[in-house]
């Protein structure tokens, strides 16, 4: 009994293995052909970044139980940081052609990583100050007002004060990219696996029991406070650095790339993946930003017979994907993972149940027949 | 009436605690203690603040006025403030003393543990997980070592010590239910068994056999004399089922609208015509 539970766990860690392997021969052959399947590849990228932000987003919503609305305010923090931090000295006059840049900052730089860590810091340590006052709101409240301070944020950015700093609204260009694919995937990968790695430390109980009971929590011992502002500030932590990997996934940025929009389509990805859990998460940011992209089809003028059908122009296709939102969110209110985990046990039941359903459905065809 | 306790060292001592709500006195000058190793009971009829008394001890209200000492340690300390001291309306005049407050999770960490009269599990969680969760507030780790894994070792002592008290509390077969999918008076005693995983030096136990049927009630019974034991515990409890109360309990006292009627020996309370009156509303009958 025993041993074929050891020889199970030994399968599936081959399994896992082999999942890597696929991935980063998968990975190496975008990198060879990355000319070829620039288009592709840019998809899979803001699929992995919002992955990131996804389940950070998660670990406060969905694990501590805290609905916070501030991520695009987080990452405006982290994506101009880095962007910052890493555009060429050379380069800078250029970017700052209109307002010219200011002198405490104009030859700061610093690599990638690091800007990237920094990022995440900066984002954190605004996270503490502003969790003091607005940890204390429950749920909804707490969503009016860190969506609030998004906003700020954004308002901050694009104020001619700091023109100087963060080009206003002419917004930053010519930040460096991702030397290749591994890295960009490496670090998206790394930030998960950090926050998986939380989540299931004695921390992530902890968030899991506030969530479920905050009085219980209590009288467990464990300061409410305490333990919320420490997911709200790892959190932020994660969301800075994924604000930075999208600045150095889209090279540009600017204020407007931080609207409240890119909070709701990472709430959206949250509550289509499932609330709890982090897989799901994970594949509603890759089905969601794949989706929008399939989707284009609807944007194009469609002729069947020579008569054009008079739907299908463009803004189509967000109907099409709202449409198809509302009914995940009808038949599947718990998302695609409820808040369950992927396992390859998981996969396997799933995987041989198929049939079996298939197989029932025609037995009670046969009875009623 | 109680000197036969009288040697034992004092753990938890209210002194005139009050407790209102805006107009509402909800307890009214309480003075009480609880010696080590005793089980005492607190009853009285529904709405007599027995469970506001409990709120004021745990941290879960600021008492209104008064003191709160456990282990000689005054860990709360109040007097009306701002409105409340034109509206207060306690029985006992306040007198100025120092602001001494504590949170809830603090007084746990000091060694007082409670169940809830409508159970409060974390109920998406495992049996197990609901009791590995009261042994964080111990444990030594941080938030860069669990989530490097580096605290291995503390983790495992976590583990196991969970283990064993599931084990001695006979729910170790059950440790992969979810908690909200478990009989009634599973819940209740597996409530039990995750206040005892906080280590406490007392426990507060608030109506723990509320909904039970008699041979459960007998259960419980003897279940909360052998962790007095086992565990070296003072318990301190709020109960309605009499037969329970008068079986186990050292002493009682009994509270009726906020005020203490009566307190001693489970025989004296039984014969006190207050507390007789107070149940049966004796006076009040006769009035009709």
């Amino acid at each position: 009994m025993k041993n074929t539970k050891n020889n199970r766990t030994i399968k599936y860690k081959l399994y896992s293995l082999g999942a890597l392997l696929v991935t980063l021969l998968i990975l190496g052959f975008l990198q060879v052909n990355s000319s070829q399947y620039s288009y592709q590849i840019s998809i899979l990228e803001r699929s992995a970044i919002y992955a990131v932000v996804a389940v950070s987003m998660n670990l406060l919503t969905g694990f501590t139980g805290l609905f916070s609305l501030g991520q695009a305010g987080f990452m405006a923090i982290g994506a101009y940081i880095v962007a910052i931090l890493t555009i060429p000295v050379e380069q800078r006059a250029s970017v700052y052609y209109v307002n010219g840049i200011s002198p405490a900052i104009a030859n700061l730089q610093c690599p990638f990583w690091l800007a990237l860590i920094i990022a995440g810091l900066v984002a954190a340590g605004i996270a503490a100050l502003m969790g003091i006052p607005v940890l204390r709101l429950k749920s909804d409240y707490l969503a009016i007002a860190t969506l609030g301070f998004s906003e700020i944020i954004r308002a901050v950015i694009a104020a001619p004060q700091l023109d100087r700093i963060t080009n206003g609204s002419y917004g930053l260009k010519s930040i460096p990219g991702f030397p290749n694919l591994f890295v960009a995937f490496g670090l998206c990968a790394l930030c998960i696996l950090l926050m998986v790695l939380l989540i299931n430390s004695s921390y992530g109980r902890v968030f899991k029991a506030i969530r479920e009971d905050e009085i219980a929590a209590q009288a467990m011992g464990l300061n409410l406070f305490r333990y919320k502002q420490m997911a709200f500030i790892i959190s932020s932590f994660f969301t800075g650095i994924g604000g930075g990997l999208l600045a150095m996934f889209m090279r540009s940025i600017d204020s407007k790339t931080f609207s409240i929009n890119l909070t709701y389509d990472i709430l959206l990805i949250v509550v289509l993946g499932g609330i709890g859990s982090i897989t799901g998460s994970v594949l509603g940011a890759f089905l969601v930003t794949a989706g929008r992209e399939w989707l284009r089809f609807f944007d194009n003028p469609l002729y069947i017979g020579g008569i054009q059908i008079p739907l299908f122009r463009s803004g189509f296709r967000m109907v099409v994907f709202s449409i198809l939102l509302m009914v995940v969110v009808l038949f599947y209110s718990r998302g695609i993972m409820g808040n369950n985990e992927f396992s390859w046990a998981g996969l396997g039941r799933l995987v041989k149940g198929i049939p079996d359903r298939f197989t029932k459905k025609k037995q009670k065809g046969d009875n009623t027949l | 009436m109680t000197e036969h306790t009288n040697n034992k060292p004092n753990i938890l001592h209210l002194e005139n605690v009050t407790m209102q709500f805006g107009g509402v006195v909800a307890v009214n000058g309480l003075s009480l203690d609880v010696n080590e190793g005793e089980i005492v009971a607190l009853i009285g009829p529904n709405g007599a603040g027995k469970t506001t008394a409990f709120n004021c001890v745990t941290g879960i209200y600021e008492p209104t006025y008064g003191q709160v000492q456990f282990q000689e340690e005054t860990i709360f300390s109040n007097m009306p403030k701002g409105k409340m001291r034109k509206m207060y309306a306690g029985s006992v005049h306040p007198r100025t003393v120092p602001i001494v407050k504590n949170t809830p999770d603090a007084i746990t960490q000091k060694g007082i543990a409670r169940t809830f009269q409508n159970i409060r599990l974390f109920g998406q969680l495992s049996v197990f997980d609901n009791v590995l969760i009261a042994k964080h507030m111990r444990a030594k780790q941080n938030v860069f070592s669990a989530t490097l894994r580096l605290n291995h070792k503390e983790e495992e002592r976590m583990r196991s010590e969970t283990m064993a008290l599931l084990e001695e509390q006979n729910l170790a077969h059950l440790k992969d239910e979810i908690a909200s999918s478990l009989p009634y008076g599973l819940q209740r005693r597996l409530e039990i068994a995750r206040a005892l995983a906080t280590e406490p030096k007392l426990l507060l136990l608030d109506e723990p056999a509320a909904g039970m049927n008699p041979q459960e009630t007998q259960d419980l019974t003897d279940f909360i004399k052998q962790i007095r034991e086992s565990y070296h515990l003072t318990v301190f409890m709020i109960e309605h089922h009499m037969d329970l109360v008068m079986q186990i309990s050292d002493r009682i006292y009994v509270l009726d609208f906020g005020k203490l009627i009566a307190h001693g020996t489970p025989e004296e309370i039984q014969n006190n015509e207050k507390v007789i009156e107070a149940y049966l509303g004796v006076s009040d009958d006769a009035e009709d």
